[in-house]
C-alpha cells in the first residue's frame, strides 16, 4: 500500500459519514499497526479482498457510535442485531465503493461480523496492517486496511 | 394501482431504509428477501413488478439473481442499489438487464430520485 492508496481510505471514510449523516467525521492520521495489537471495538465488520489484492479491511466501532449513527440515518431498532449488521455494511460500502480507484479486480466477500472486543483479527503478519483511526459523535471507531 | 415492489439485500438496515422511503410512493412493498437464492423463490411467489438489488450477498449474488428474474419475467424493473461503484459493475448490471443504478452510501432523496427516474421511464417506455 502506498500513500496514495492509503488516501482513497481516507476520503471514502469522511464522504461516508459526510453523506450518511451530514457530518463528517474526525479522521486522524493513519499509521501502521502492531499485527498483534490492531483495534477492536464493540462490533467489526470484516471484508475479505481477493483478486488483484488480497487481504482485508474492517470496521470497528463502539456500540455508543453505531447506535448513534442507526438513530441518525432514522433507524430506530438499535438491537445489536442492527448494530452488528451496520458495521458489516459501512464495511462493505468502503471497499464496495475502493473499486472504484482499485478496479473490478478488487473483489469483496460479504461481510463477516465480530462482536466484543476481546477478539481479534488475524492479519499475516508479513502484510502490514494500517490504522484509519476515526471520531463521530465524540466516540472512536477505526478503519483498518491490510492489503498485499 | 400500486405496482409492487420486492427489496433484496443481505444488510437488515439497509432493506428497512429502502422500505420506508419507497412506501412513501406508489409502490406496495410485497416482498424482502436476504440472498439471491431467497430473492428467486419470493419473486416467483410474490411476482413484483420492482425489484431494489444489491450485489454483493450469499448464496446468490445480485448479477447471477438479475438474469434468473428477468428469465422468469423479461418486464421487471430492476434498481441495483450496491457499494460496488466502479463503471464495469454498473455497465454489467445493465447489461444482463437492470434499468437504474444507486451507489451506496445513498440518502433518502437520491433513493426517491432513482425509483420515481425508473418508474417514469416504465411509464413513458
Amino acid at each position: 500500500m502506498d500513500e496514495e492508496q492509503l488516501r482513497v481510505f481516507v476520503e471514502l471514510v469522511q464522504q461516508y459519514f459526510e453523506r450518511q449523516t451530514g457530518r463528517p467525521a474526525e479522521v486522524g492520521s493513519p499509521h501502521l499497526g502492531d499485527a498483534a495489537a490492531l483495534p477492536m471495538y464493540d462490533f467489526t465488520g470484516v471484508i475479505g479482498i481477493s483478486g488483484t489484492r488480497q487481504g482485508c479491511v474492517y470496521v470497528t466501532a463502539r456500540r455508543e457510535m453505531l447506535r448513534a449513527l442507526l438513530l441518525q440515518i432514522g433507524e430506530t431498532d438499535v438491537s445489536d442485531r442492527n448494530l452488528a449488521d451496520l458495521a458489516g455494511e459501512i464495511a462493505n460500502t468502503l471497499s464496495g465503493n475502493a473499486r472504484v480507484h482499485f478496479g473490478a479486480d478488487f473483489m469483496i466477500s460479504v461481510p463477516v461480523i465480530v462482536q466484543g472486543g476481546a477478539h481479534a483479527i488475524q492479519v499475516p503478519r508479513s502484510v502490514k496492517a494500517y490504522i484509519i483511526p476515526l471520531r463521530w459523535h465524540k466516540q472512536e471507531a477505526a478503519l483498518v486496511v491490510s492489503l498485499q | 394501482m400500486k405496482r409492487r415492489l420486492m427489496i433484496v439485500d443481505d444488510s437488515n438496515i439497509i432493506r428497512s431504509m429502502i422500505s420506508r422511503t419507497l412506501s412513501q410512493h406508489d409502490l406496495e412493498i410485497v416482498a424482502t428477501a436476504g440472498n439471491g437464492e431467497e430473492a428467486v423463490r419470493r419473486f416467483m411467489e410474490d411476482q413484483p413488478d420492482v425489484v431494489t438489488m444489491d450485489l454483493t450477498m450469499p448464496r446468490m449474488d445480485g448479477i447471477q439473481c438479475i438474469r434468473k428474474l428477468k428469465a422468469m419475467n423479461p418486464r421487471v424493473r430492476v434498481l441495483v442499489v450496491s457499494a460496488l461503484a466502479d463503471k464495469a459493475t454498473a455497465i454489467q448490471a445493465l447489461k444482463e438487464g437492470a434499468q437504474g443504478f444507486l451507489c451506496k452510501p445513498f440518502s433518502e432523496s437520491d433513493l426517491s430520485d432513482a425509483i420515481t427516474e425508473l418508474l417514469e421511464e416504465d411509464h413513458h417506455g
